[in-house]
């Protein structure tokens, strides 16, 4: 507190309680770290709390997961089903099988926490996705967080890994027919893709070890890189304090929002009982995963209906929608005697690979677009970066597409549709449809820009019609109140960025590439008003509400 | 011996040779096809039956099957398909077929229980096919394990592990299998209607066709033990239902959250 405290007595606390925590803090230094990240500040938006729904979600995964371990027994062994649900009494299946169906009919809570564990697993991920979106949308990515995106990108990768390795645990018909297709996929690499079969599943599939390697992966490997992974991304949001969305009195400097504590920590914590809730009752009332339905895996049936968990869906949706045959070219190839597997491969690792690497280097792509090497903390919000929005709606369909392929025969089902027809369209927006998706965007971020620009300058349209002492007829407009004019004008709108000369005078190849992707980035535009068009514009104002003699409020400023 | 030995020589011993062999080779026919041939109708069906399904048959049948069942350019002749395709067809209102598609859908059932067994009299009276099975067939107390096994193998590739039914091509799809009766599931295994394949009895056997019934009837009524199930439709409803009511529910909480801040 003061400046001679060191030459203050040492504080000596007055009650038990007291003494106690103070011994504690003296050698930890709680309360220093108190201090520091208990004034951290959030800002608070509904759109922020997504990563904190990841978070949670995957705690939930931790503690369900756990239960589950002590239950489950990832042998391939033989065995014959003894336990409660009768239409598989008897049935030949793997342990692992028998001891899912007994977690699920024959333990206390056993199936409760199974379909925790699931649901918590498909909310992850999604939730994961979302919070991805909203980055990417808000530009939310600039410096200096980009490593954070990409750290945010490994989670998602991570995270689709311990789904899909767990999804193929219980050695259910459903998951040992998607370990077909993984195996299919692997065995489609030129040269090296049946070593590494081989080596993973331990000889031919299915063989008798795959479900225990991947168990060992699901439950210490990849949940200790999860865990690894959100230590560095929480470290880094802390490093760099959390954005925020424009509004008066944000700026790039500072913060807008609540202290971590008391504030934030009990709505933190609070919401994650929420989440837990929301889980639970999932949970409770809606079956997940019904293995019991699917019955043992054997490599001779194949269910309708199958499908991976969602995440992985946009795989099996491009794997569905490849042609065997075009134009009667077989696009399986036979290369010296070598069979070329170009109808897995293709659909299975380059849509995948594309979104995946524009993923992680987005960022880089647009800092060297627009030459932008400033730190940003306020957010865009997404109509003000008209072509990063219709970048991210592109790829975002993109991956509808595919995902939407993978139902593509519920789809048939259930709209009384063909099949055929349905590949056929989607096989059309494979193509057509991230375009289509880029333009529509475009052109209705730009609208929503020049409404917002109408609304700033000339207010909001009241639908009071006025005639006036000489006859002219004229709409009342209320005028805005400041905080939400400043989010209408407060945006920056950059000009295209023409080729730069080098160091040397010289304008190189690479940079006239730039300055041509620069004018693609913005050349459509739509100014923010400025300081004199909203002068002039509300002194016309004034007039006009003067005239009405109306109960305007008048402006003040 | 000695006589027939002597014998062999006679001028006609080549064709009483030629005689016998066709007999072996066309009685062993005979007996390999009706093996899997099903009895003929059942014989409660009266020669007034027959009669009255006959008129039944000219009047709401014969425009697409032709008189007599001989079939037409709109419809196959029903000539030995049995009375179980009839009961199956007509019983499930598939028959008579309202528009022509992909394959034919079921509505209302036209007829009552009386005429439909009296269409399925007169069409078994035309040649001898795949009867009504047994109520002993039907009953639902076959090894329920067993014909889960058989299902999975046999008939999950297109109605779905579950019996939740799935896509085929072109339109054509595999029906939900809850709530079909006995009677019309063991009809349409042993008569493959629409797109189905048949499944004689040297296919699958007449008590594993009662323990498959049995399985998909168990299923039935064992019901959902971990909640609703979402249509049976495996990871995509419950994708689609993650995505849509599971994190709809958390942006509400989230949007009441942070409504009193700023």
């Amino acid at each position: 507190m003061s400046a001679s405290s060191t030459a203050e007595a040492p504080f000596v606390p007055e009650s038990k309680v007291g003494r106690f925590t103070n011994f504690v803090d003296e050698r930890v230094g709680g309360s220093g770290i108190l201090r520091e990240f208990g004034r951290k500040v959030f800002p608070d938006h509904w759109s922020f709390m997504f990563g904190e729904v990841a978070l949670y979600s995957f705690v939930i995964l931790l503690m369900s997961g756990t239960f589950l371990t002590f239950f489950f027994d990832p042998s391939m062994a033989e065995t014959h089903y003894q336990g409660s649900y009768t239409p598989l009494y008897n049935v030949d299946m793997s342990v692992a099988y028998n001891s899912s169906l007994n977690i699920s009919f024959d333990v206390r809570g056993g199936l409760f926490m199974r379909q925790v564990h699931h649901w918590a697993a498909l909310l992850f991920v999604a939730s994961l996705s979302v919070h991805m979106l909203r980055v990417f949308f808000t530009g939310a990515f600039r410096k200096p967080r980009e490593m954070n995106w990409v750290v945010g990108g490994v989670l998602l990768i991570l995270s689709m890994a311990a789904g899909f390795t767990g999804y193929s645990l219980p050695d259910d018909l459903l998951s040992g027919n998607g370990l077909r297709i993984i195996d299919g996929v692997i065995k489609s690499i030129p040269i090296i893709g049946t070593y590494i079969s081989f080596f993973l599943f331990g000889g031919e599939f299915p063989g008798t070890a795959i479900i225990g390697r991947l168990y060992v992966l699901h439950i210490l490997l990849v949940p200790a890189l999860i865990l690894l992974m959100i230590v560095i991304h929480l470290f880094m949001v802390v490093v760099h304090k959390h954005t925020q969305y424009p509004g008066p009195g944000r700026n790039d400097g500072n913060v807008v929002g609540y202290p971590l504590g008391p504030v934030y920590a009990a709505k933190a914590g609070g919401f994650f009982f929420i989440v837990f809730g929301v889980v639970a009752l999932m949970a409770a009332a809606f079956t997940i995963n019904p293995i019991w339905n699917y019955g043992p895996y054997d490599p001779s049936p194949v269910s309708a209906g199958t499908q991976p968990d969602w995440y992985i869906g946009f795989v099996d949706g491009a794997l569905r929608l490849m042609p065997g045959v075009i134009n009667g070219w077989h696009v399986e190839q036979t290369i010296f005697g070598h069979t070329l597997t170009l109808n897995v491969l293709l659909p299975a690792l380059v849509p995948a690979g594309i979104i995946f690497t524009v993923l992680f280097t987005y960022p880089w792509i647009e800092r060297w677009i627009t030459k932008d090497n400033r730190e940003h903390h306020v957010l865009d919000r997404p109509r003000n970066a008209p072509t990063r929005t219709a970048i991210g709606v592109a790829g975002f369909t993109w991956y509808c597409v595919m995902w939407a392929a993978a139902g593509s025969d519920l789809i048939a089902t259930h709209f009384s549709v063909s099949l055929n027809d349905v590949t056929y369209w989607l096989r059309t927006l494979f193509f057509v449809g991230p375009f289509i998706a880029f333009f529509v965007t475009k052109r209705v971020a730009l609208a929503l820009q020049r409404k917002d620009r109408e609304i700033a300058l000339h207010g909001r349209e009241t639908g009071r019609i006025v005639r006036l002492p000489h006859g002219e007829f004229i709409e009342v407009h209320a005028p805005l109140d400041e905080y939400k004019r400043y989010k209408l004008v407060g945006f920056e709108s950059p000009l295209p960025l023409p080729a730069q000369p080098n160091g040397h005078g010289v304008v190189t190849r690479s940079e006239k590439r730039r300055a041509a992707l620069s004018k693609w980035f913005f050349e459509d535009r739509v100014a923010p008003a400025t300081p004199a068009e909203l002068e002039a514009a509300h002194a016309h104002g004034h007039h006009e509400t003067i005239e009405a003699g109306a109960d305007q409020k008048s402006l003040s400023h | 011996m000695k006589a027939l030995s002597q014998k062999r020589r006679h001028p006609l011993a080549a064709i009483a040779l030629l005689l016998m062999g066709l007999l072996l080779t066309g009685g062993l026919y005979a007996v390999a096809t009706s093996v899997n041939q099903a009895k003929a109708d059942t014989p409660t069906a009266s020669a007034s039956d027959v009669e009255q399904g006959g008129k039944l048959f000219a009047a709401n049948c014969a425009t697409c099957h032709g008189m007599g069942a001989s079939g037409s350019k709109d419809g196959p002749s029903l000539v030995g398909v049995g009375a179980a395709a009839v009961d199956f067809q007509v019983g499930t209102g598939r028959m008579p077929m309202q528009m022509n598609g992909p394959q034919a859908q079921q509505k209302p059932v036209q007829f009552n229980d009386q005429q439909t067994s009296q269409l399925a009299a007169y069409v078994a009276s035309l040649g001898a096919g795949p009867a009504i099975p047994e109520a002993g067939l039907l009953d639902g107390k076959g090894d329920a394990a067993k014909g889960g096994e058989l299902f999975r193998v046999n008939c999950a590739m297109c109605h779905n592990a579950a019996a939740a039914g799935g896509a085929l091509t072109q339109g054509k799809f595999a029906p939900s299998l809850s709530d079909v009766s006995s009677q019309h599931i063991y009809e349409a295994m042993a008569t493959g209607p629409q797109n189905m394949p048949v499944f004689n009895d040297s296919n699958v056997s007449p008590e594993g066709k009662r323990d498959i019934i049995t399985f998909l009837k168990t299923i039935d009524a064992n019901g959902s033990p971990g909640g609703a199930q979402l249509g049976s439709l495996g990871p995509v409803s419950e994708g689609l239902f993650v995505w849509v009511a599971g994190l709809g529910v958390i942006i509400a909480f989230t949007i009441w959250l942070t409504s009193r801040t700023s």
